[in-house]
Order: C-alpha cells, then sequence, then structure tokens
C-alpha cells in the first residue's frame, strides 16, 4: 500500500484537466490523465488499496464527476485531507469513494509512516500513533459498502417493494 | 440549546430537537432544482423510473434554461426528452424555454419560501437565502437518486455571522458589496459553511439580497441567507403568498458562530473582479481605462428589473461606445414583459443594446455572445473562470449593473458615479 501525498488547495482541473471533460468519461478513458498536471507519476504506479493524503480544500473547483470516478476507478481506498470542497466531498460519497476529514492525522504523518484505517471505529492509525475522525453515520458507510449512491438507492427501491 | 439558522432547519428536517455542526442527518427537502441537465440525470435511473416511478411529482423543478433556444440536434434533443420525462411522470414544476433563468423562476413563482429547503444541481441553488429559505448545490448523481427517493443527507455546517453596518454610499450596489466581501475571505473563505447577514440588510431588497445570496457559493459557502423581515413579508406579499404557507425561522440570539466578521459599508466603492478569479476583486478606481469589447447585463446574479433600471437611468438617451457590444438579457418573462412595459427594453435598445431571451444565455460559454480571443468582457455574471463565456484566451471581468453600464459608453472600463454625476 503506497501513500500519496499532496498539499493544499488541489483543485478539481488538477485532478482530471478540464480540456478531457466533454471526451472522457468511463474510467478507462479517465484513467490515463488522472493527476496529470499534478503528479505524472501517478495513473501509471497507482495500486488498489492506496491513500491520498492532502492538505485543506480538496477538490476545490468545478464540479466535474471525472476525479472522483477515476480515483474510485483505479481502487484509491480513502483519502485523508485537513479538508475538502464541498462539492467534492458529496461527489465522493455518490460514487463510493471513501473521504476522510482528520487534520491531526495529515500533520502527523511523515514519509514512510504506516497507515491502517479502522473505518467502523473511526480511527487512523499511523505507525502506532492514533487518531479519531467523526464516524460517518450508518447510511453514509451504507452507501460506500454499497458501491455509491445510485446502486445503494437501487438497492433501496427494491427492498421497499 | 442556541442554534443558528442552518442548525434550526435541519434539526426541523431531520426531526430533531437540536443539532450540531458536523453532524449529519437524512432530510427530505421541499423541492429539487434541475435544468437542461435534467437530460443527463434521467439517463442514469431510465430503468429504475420506468420500475418505480418518481418520488413524487411535486418534488422537482425543472426549467430549461442553459442552452436555449437550443443550439445544435444534441440540445434539442436533450431538451425533447426532458419534455417526454415531464409529460410522462405529470412533473408539476416545469419551466420551458422562454420562461427565465432557473433561480429566479424558483423565487418568482414562490417555489421557494423563508424556513424550506431546497437542493439543486446547479451550484448557484444557494439564491434562495434570499428569501430565507435553506438552498445548496448537489451533484447530478445525487439529484437522480431524489427523484427516486425524496430524500439524501446533508452535514450541518459551522456558520459564520456576515454583520452589514451602516449604508452603502450612491452609485454603490449590493453586487459591490459581495465582490468586496469574497475579496477580503476569499473563494474558499466560507468553505463547508452556513453564511448569515445580518446589521443593516433594510436598505437591500431581495432582488439585492438575491445577488448576495448567487455569489455565496463563490467563497465556498453551503448556503448564504438573510432572515425574514419587513423587506421579505413585503416581496412576498406582492408574490402573493400566503402567510400561513410560510414560517420564519430566526437564529437564537446566543448561537454559537465559527467566526464573526462585521463590514463597513459606508467605507466601499465600485468594485470589479478581475480575470480568472472571483476573489481577485479591486475597487473600480483601479482599473478605470481598460478598454473592453462586450458588455453583459444578465444572469441569474443581475438580470432583474431593479438590474435592468439602473443601467436604462444611465443609458437614456445616450449610445453604446461603437467599439462595444451590450447584450442584455433579462432574468425571466416576467421581467422582460415588466421592462417592456415601463420603456427599459425601448431605452436599451435605442442606446444600442442587443435583448436576448430570458435565459442563462452567453454566462456559460455555450453560445450567444462567446467571446474571441484576446477580447475582454465587462459582466454582471457571477464567474470570471478561464474559458467561462467559450474561449480560454479571453478575459471576464465582473461588476455591477450601472458599472457595466456606463463602461459600455466609454468603451472602457468606468466609475458608474462619473455618469451619475453628469
Ligand atoms: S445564469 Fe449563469 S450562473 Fe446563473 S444558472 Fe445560468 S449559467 Fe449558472
Amino acid at each position: 500500500m503506497k501513500v500519496w501525498k499532496y498539499g493544499d488547495n488541489i483543485n478539481t482541473d488538477m485532478l482530471f484537466p478540464g480540456k478531457y471533460t466533454y471526451t472522457c468519461s468511463t474510467p478507462i478513458e479517465i484513467k490515463p490523465h488522472l493527476l496529470e498536471d499534478l503528479d505524472p507519476s501517478f495513473a501509471n504506479a497507482v495500486k488498489e488499496g492506496d491513500i491520498i493524503l492532502a492538505g485543506k480544500n480538496f477538490g476545490c473547483g468545478s464540479s466535474r464527476e471525472q476525479p472522483v470516478v477515476g480515483l474510485k476507478a483505479v481502487g484509491i481506498k480513502a483519502v485523508v485531507a485537513e479538508s475538502y470542497a464541498r462539492i467534492f466531498y458529496r461527489s465522493s460519497i455518490n460514487q463510493g469513494l471513501l473521504l476522510i476529514e482528520c487534520p491531526q492525522a495529515v500533520k502527523a504523518y511523515s514519509d514512510g509512516d504506516n497507515i491502517s484505517l479502522d473505518l467502523e471505529g473511526g480511527k487512523i492509525n499511523i505507525s502506532r500513533k492514533i487518531f479519531s475522525f467523526p464516524k460517518l453515520p450508518k447510511e453514509i458507510l451504507a452507501i460506500s459498502k454499497a458501491g455509491g449512491l445510485l446502486e445503494y438507492t437501487r438497492e433501496k427501491l427494491k427492498k421497499k417493494k | 440549546m442556541a442554534m443558528t439558522f442552518a442548525e434550526k432547519i435541519l434539526a426541523k428536517y431531520a426531526n430533531k430537537k437540536s443539532v450540531i455542526p458536523g453532524e449529519i442527518v437524512t432530510v427530505h427537502p421541499d423541492h429539487l432544482l434541475t435544468h437542461d441537465n435534467t437530460a443527463a440525470i434521467i439517463q442514469k435511473i431510465s430503468k429504475e423510473l420506468d420500475e418505480y416511478g418518481i418520488f413524487s411529482r411535486q418534488l422537482p423543478i425543472i426549467v430549461l434554461d442553459h442552452v436555449i433556444p437550443a443550439a445544435s440536434e444534441k440540445t434539442a434533443l436533450n431538451h425533447k426528452n426532458i419534455r417526454d420525462f415531464v409529460k410522462k411522470h405529470r412533473i408539476k414544476h416545469f419551466f420551458d424555454v422562454g420562461n427565465g433563468v432557473c433561480h429566479q423562476i424558483v423565487v418568482e413563482k414562490g417555489l421557494a419560501l423563508p424556513g424550506k429547503l431546497l437542493l439543486g444541481s446547479d451550484s448557484h441553488t444557494c439564491s434562495y437565502g434570499a428569501i430565507a429559505a435553506f438552498s445548496s448545490g448537489i451533484d447530478r448523481t445525487e439529484s437522480a437518486a431524489l427523484m427516486l427517493t425524496g430524500e439524501t443527507w446533508l452535514k450541518v455546517p459551522q456558520t459564520i455571522k456576515m454583520e452589514l453596518n451602516g449604508k452603502l454610499a450612491k452609485g454603490v450596489y449590493s453586487k459591490d458589496l459581495i465582490l468586496y466581501i469574497i475579496g477580503k475571505i476569499s473563494a474558499s473563505g466560507a468553505n463547508y459553511c452556513s453564511v448569515e447577514f445580518h446589521g443593516d440588510v433594510e436598505q437591500f431588497s431581495v432582488e439585492d439580497r438575491f445577488t448576495i445570496a448567487n455569489m455565496g457559493v463563490e467563497m465556498g459557502a453551503k448556503n448564504a441567507v438573510f432572515m425574514v423581515d419587513d423587506v421579505t413579508r413585503k416581496y412576498l406579499n406582492y408574490l402573493k403568498v400566503d402567510p400561513s404557507s410560510y414560517n420564519a425561522v430566526y437564529p437564537d440570539i446566543n448561537a454559537e458562530y465559527q467566526e464573526k466578521l462585521s463590514y463597513d459599508l459606508t467605507k466601499i466603492s465600485p468594485q470589479v473582479s478581475c480575470p480568472h478569479t472571483v476573489d481577485n476583486v479591486k475597487p473600480v478606481s483601479e482599473i478605470e481605462g481598460l478598454e473592453i469589447q462586450q458588455c453583459l447585463i444578465g444572469t441569474c446574479t443581475n438580470g432583474r428589473i431593479s438590474d435592468l433600471q439602473i443601467a436604462a437611468n444611465l443609458l437614456r438617451g445616450k449610445k453604446v461606445h461603437p467599439d462595444i457590444r451590450l447584450i442584455v438579457l433579462p432574468a425571466s418573462k416576467q421581467i422582460f414583459e415588466d421592462a417592456l412595459q415601463n420603456g427599459i427594453i425601448e431605452t436599451l435598445v435605442k442606446a444600442g443594446g442587443v435583448i436576448l431571451p430570458p435565459g442563462c444565455g452567453p454566462c456559460l460559454g455555450a453560445h450567444q455572445g462567446v467571446l474571441a480571443p484576446g477580447e475582454r468582457c465587462l459582466s454582471t455574471a457571477n464567474r470570471n473562470f478561464k474559458g467561462r463565456m467559450g474561449c480560454k484566451d479571453a478575459e471576464i471581468y465582473l461588476a455591477s449593473p450601472a458599472t457595466v453600464a456606463a463602461s459600455a459608453i466609454h468603451g472602457k472600463i468606468t466609475d458608474p458615479r462619473r455618469e451619475m454625476k453628469k
């Protein structure tokens, strides 16, 4: 598992350049351009289960869904940041990409530290230092477990029937 | 427990006694706004719509406004699919091409009322804080789910209290005020937060408040709100809204705020937001004389009757500079009719303005009034991002209708107070 660390104000253009917005929409089309203008090594080297660590206001800018769809598709386990821009935050939950807001953990991390996540317990373990983040309510955990809001909604509708 | 406006509304919609910032609640909004993007939204859930139908035919408000009349076969087909959907599911609140910009329609038709909760797949849904509703933007996927289930979750935001002190000087408007505030607080200064406006707000009409609330998202806010007062009540009366159909919600006196900011309005002069971020704000005096090629008066930010009236007052009996294209678009059909009736349109056309149909027009760069490389546009809209008006090598400056009208006369950015003195 690798930890990809970035700074403050990472906007959606850095995560997925605007020039591809109307030509790429499927995960296969999106993947080669993920983080293209921020970290050219990312798209080739990222592996399922990796974590992104970032500063303040992650995902600011446009409301395009591609960065979220792309990060989810390459298997990013979670983004841990000091804060997020709100439409990006919601979009991530809707696509089933896990975002954790925990400024203390971001500040405590230094290169090479191990990170493990206890999602149900709301804890991050960084080389044996433990930080809590507000637990997401069951409903939102259920959305990520279902694989995103549309899948979650489909299940909900089936149950109601 | 003492609560802010946002906390009270979210507690109410979550059926709880109280909520605290950071808490996540499940809510059923009163309405869901979607526009031309309804086509993409319903496509995501076409199977489910066939199987389960929509949650409620009263929930959606659908307004065709972004690319109207259709600019291509693709946009025409989108519109057609939306009309079919509206018919099939007997959607109650549908406004076809020509009715106006979605946010204006929501307020004008009395669909946003004090104390109500509205969500919309458009970032400027925050506009209805002008009428003391709680409203916020969401993405298309979430709108799709709302169409099916009528519910979603919201995180209770922290609240910033902004105290507005003193009166704005002549020639300075609510647009100048909100540009000034965004310049100070930055484009992410109110991230996640609910913003409450207090203080000397009785000087602002609901239209002025609309301009301010509309730009809440340009400082990252979740919603931005003015509380119900006589100004609100008078406006709702004029819309013939029955006072028993809404409940005013006020923050508690000892509510806890993340931050309290105050602004001395007497010190604010006309402002301009410069390329390519909305928070790059300067007083007009710093860039007066900069040549421009296009002027735009309209959009959900400043396309209301008072905005057009201000422009007409400045342009009456004058001509737009020969190097300027002045584009005017009323924010709704109602506003267009009113402006026709009281001679505003005639004044603007005689001065050299080109009138576009009520809608978003050039604001999003899809059609009508797209800029060429190297050109500058002075606009009353809310965003000046690179490429926003269809060309990444053009520049967009944002200002009040008065500044735009005065600048249209001179062909360069001009302090409107110069024109007023004459
Ligand atoms: S007028 Fe502009 S900002 Fe307002 S809804 Fe239309 S495109 Fe968006």
